[in-house]
């Protein structure tokens, strides 16, 4: 339950609820003016994290030497890979397969699905156990302008209005044109999408969108797509090779610069394996566990951006890692949850922002970056309310959804929400949220054509690991459609291209062994490795005594 | 200030932890660095399965460890993994009726209704009754009841006629989103025209904007959201 203190601004949210209300009940979604061009560029500017001085800093090595990236992804970046040439004999092969699939989330599984019913020998790799991903965790929504009311080109105009028109045009059109499709092949499978009683798609609006464009099942999205792949593919073991609790921590290439496998490691045993693959797909999500600026995350456990770190190493470039997304509505209070995502699709059901004083203060549903540093910008007026840790929030004013919608919408259509609070004593239906802003994906990533291929023969990506589709920013909704369409379109590519025929030379690693050259002349202390594998949570007084302990993901 | 600290036993070793933790920061704080037995720690992906006693009471229960709050004397141990066999299947084949899990899962029908599931489960999820629904035929209902299962695997750990609950759910929410589950039409009628070209030159339009064009396209469309 909230403490005493808190109960005086919830009181104020609950005196000017019925005049929001009224306002909610004349006008609908459009309870606040949204943004023009300019007041956003001004509140990113003055509020956002990225946009902050210290924000970035210069890489000095590989494909994007010179540009600006995140810390944080400059510091793994710039780090020594686990593997040299001296120390691994290539010549030692453990596995040999046609498509080497790195992560199992969304992308990974419908890439290994794919791949697999074209008749090529497929390996599914992932660090934890299958299906441990943010996309199981993802709740508000998968959009696809399948509406009579919306189209491709609509759902377009918001994918790169929400990017700041920095998306890349092939794969904005790949995202949208493939949507229905993508929601026709997921219902096939069993998807249990949320429908009308005519089994016309129950829709809602996001941030940022322009239509009701979001399609959902109840707020386990994400896992109500996930876990059907997830027991396609276990329904299949003769096709598909699934090694669990096992990452990649190198790509290898051969001596005609394809790609052509990589080096395993499994997590407890910390034995290394060797997998000769005529073409691989990374599929390893985002950088949410390195904490940018200290952020708590909505992210997985093992979202360590290991895939960009191995395919930048082998020399694909990155898109746009100078930009985070914050997704505005994380977690505040209580403690045991702080950093957890709230939905978009709580606003999107009609719940307000307000601050202490109960006031309304920015359009619910402005894209993320702009709703984000709206609630900054609150704050950091003092228009917040603090917690017993000492962090900020605002409100959520979820109980205007019961009176909006009818008694008992939440507990039918925000389940998992209800459940999260409940466990510590919030009634939702009766209480607002805390909230603030908390670290959500990672907006950019490895560059990929509309086939999801890199610039390096053989090597695709697919999901949040790549970059190009969301531009700076991405819409709620787009990131559950990506990974379905990429990892489908990665997974038939790739196999279409071991189909052609694809003869690899001798194995090598030796960019790696250049780069760790290269890395060396920056001076960085030979212990700072990548990728990291996992964050490293065990506290100091702890590790003190773990002499001779070696922390996966801590970084010196 | 301090923070306070209670006693925990991890699979019975004594170790003393900050007041307020949940079971996976307790470990941690221990000094475990997790593999296994954690994963996304929201309370989605169902990988910290964990039984617990709480000091003083004989009822072994069990919980998520992201989302269990430690309590002074209580006695915990993880439970990552549960062994159980899953049937093949291609759902292509098979039929959305009660003849399917008879086929697939014949231990369904050992349910002996005494509910241990139902109060195994992290998630609130009235696990027997969508076994029940199965066994009846009911799969719409099956369906709805087990929708919020992550298959933490709790239920077939406690289950006395060792059913695999958490895989009939799937396989019950598979046949209904598939066969069962009314179609829209509107999405049939876009992945045709989409198919059919229709919106092929708009967007090839969008394509050969310019920022400036495209920025004013933008900010210019009709919002139209309910």
């Amino acid at each position: 339950m909230y403490p005493e203190y808190m109960m005086e601004s919830i009181k104020k949210v609950a005196e000017t609820r019925a005049k929001r209300l009224e306002i909610a009940r004349k006008y609908g979604k459009k309870v606040f003016p949204a943004m023009s061009e300019q007041e956003r560029a001004d509140i990113l500017n003055t509020y956002h994290p990225d946009y902050k001085d210290d924000a970035l800093k210069e890489v000095r090595i590989g494909p994007n030497k010179g540009d600006k990236m995140i810390n944080e992804v400059a510091d793994i970046i710039e780090a020594y890979p686990r593997n040299s040439s001296s120390t691994f004999d290539l010549s030692k092969i453990d596995y040999e397969t046609d498509v080497l699939v790195i992560g199992a989330g969304s992308a990974g599984l419908s890439a290994v699905l794919e791949a697999s019913k074209k008749g090529v020998e497929t390996m599914l790799v992932t660090k934890l156990r299958l299906g441990d991903a943010n996309s199981m965790m993802a709740q508000g929504g998968i959009q696809a302008a399948d509406q009579t009311d919306d189209n491709p080109y609509l759902h377009y105009l918001d994918v790169v209005g929400g990017g700041h028109f920095d998306n890349k045009k092939d794969l904005v059109e790949a995202l949208v044109m493939d949507a229905p499709q993508s929601i026709k092949w997921l219902e096939e499978l069993g998807v249990m999408f949320d429908k009308n009683e005519d089994g016309s798609m129950m829709v809602k609006p996001g941030g940022g969108t322009c239509r009701n464009r979001m399609h959902s099942t109840r707020d386990y999205t994400g896992a109500g797509i996930c876990r059907v792949l997830r027991d396609e593919v276990q329904s299949h073991p003769d096709g598909i090779n699934i090694l669990e609790y096992t990452s990649a921590t190198e790509l290898i290439k051969d001596d005609k610069g394809q790609v052509a496998g990589a080096i395993l490691y499994h997590m407890e045993l910390k034995e290394y394996f060797i997998v000769k693959a005529k073409t691989v797909i990374i599929a390893t999500g985002g950088f949410g566990r390195l904490h940018i600026r200290d952020f708590e995350t909505t992210n997985h456990y093992g979202a360590t951006a290991d895939g960009l770190v191995m395919g930048y190493r082998a020399g694909a470039n990155l898109l746009y890692m100078d930009s985070v997304q914050y997704h505005p509505t994380g977690a505040v209070f209580p403690e045991q949850i702080v950093g957890f995502l709230c939905t978009e699709k709580i606003r999107a059901l009609g719940a307000q922002p307000v601050n202490k004083d109960g006031e309304l203060f920015v359009f619910p549903l402005e894209p993320r970056d702009i709703e984000a540093s709206a609630f900054i910008r609150e704050c950091e007026d003092d228009k917040g309310v603090s917690t017993p840790t000492g962090l900020k929030g605002i409100w959520l004013d979820t109980p205007l959804i019961e009176e909006l919608s009818g008694e008992g919408t939440i507990e039918s259509v925000l389940p998992a929400m209800l459940r999260q609070y409940s466990r510590f004593d919030i009634d939702i239906r009766e209480y607002p949220m805390l909230v603030f802003p908390t670290l959500h994906y990672q907006n950019g990533g490895l560059e990929i054509n509309a086939k999801s291929e890199t610039s390096i023969p053989g090597l695709y990506v697919a999901g949040e690991a790549a970059g190009g589709i969301h531009g700076r920013n991405r819409l709620m909704g787009n990131s559950q459609l990506d990974i379905i369409v990429f990892g489908r379109r990665a997974g038939k590519n790739a196999a279409e291209k071991v189909l052609n025929g694809v003869e690899l030379g001798e194995l090598s690693i030796k960019h790696a062994d250049e780069y760790a050259k290269e890395v060396e002349k920056l001076g960085i202390d030979k212990k700072r490795i990548s990728p990291i594998l996992l964050p490293d949570y065990i506290p100091n007084h702890v590790k003190a005594k773990q002499l001779t302990t070696i922390y996966q993901g801590t970084l010196y | 200030m301090e923070k306070k600290m209670v006693t925990v036993y991890l699979s019975g070793e004594l170790f003393k932890v900050p007041e307020g933790s949940t079971i996976i920061m307790a470990l941690e704080y221990a000094g475990f660095q997790l593999k296994r037995g954690v994963g996304c720690r929201e309370g989605y992906c169902g990988a910290c399965a964990t039984v617990y006693r709480e000091k003083g009471d004989y009822k072994l229960k069990g919980g998520l460890g992201c989302q269990t709050v430690v309590t002074e004397g209580m006695a915990i141990t993880q439970i990552p993994f549960v062994p159980a066999e899953k049937p093949l299947y291609e759902l292509e084949t098979l039929t959305p009726d009660v003849g399917t899990f008879t086929n697939l899962f014949p231990s369904v029908f050992r349910c002996v209704a005494c509910n241990t599931c139902t109060k195994a489960c992290p998630q609130d999820i009235q696990v027997m009754d969508y076994i029940q629904s199965i066994i009846r035929g009911d799969l719409e209902s099956a369906a709805n009841i087990s929708f919020d299962c992550i298959r933490c695997g709790l239920c077939a750990m406690r289950c006395p006629a060792e059913i695999v609950q958490y895989d009939n759910g799937i396989l019950a929410r598979r046949l209904y989103g598939k066969y069962l589950a009314k179609k829209s039409p509107e999405l049939d009628n876009r992945v045709e025209e989409v198919k059919n070209g229709k919106y092929d030159a708009d967007i090839e339009k969008l394509n050969k904007m310019d920022r400036d064009e495209l920025s004013k396209v933008y900010y210019d469309r009709e919002i139209k959201i309910t």
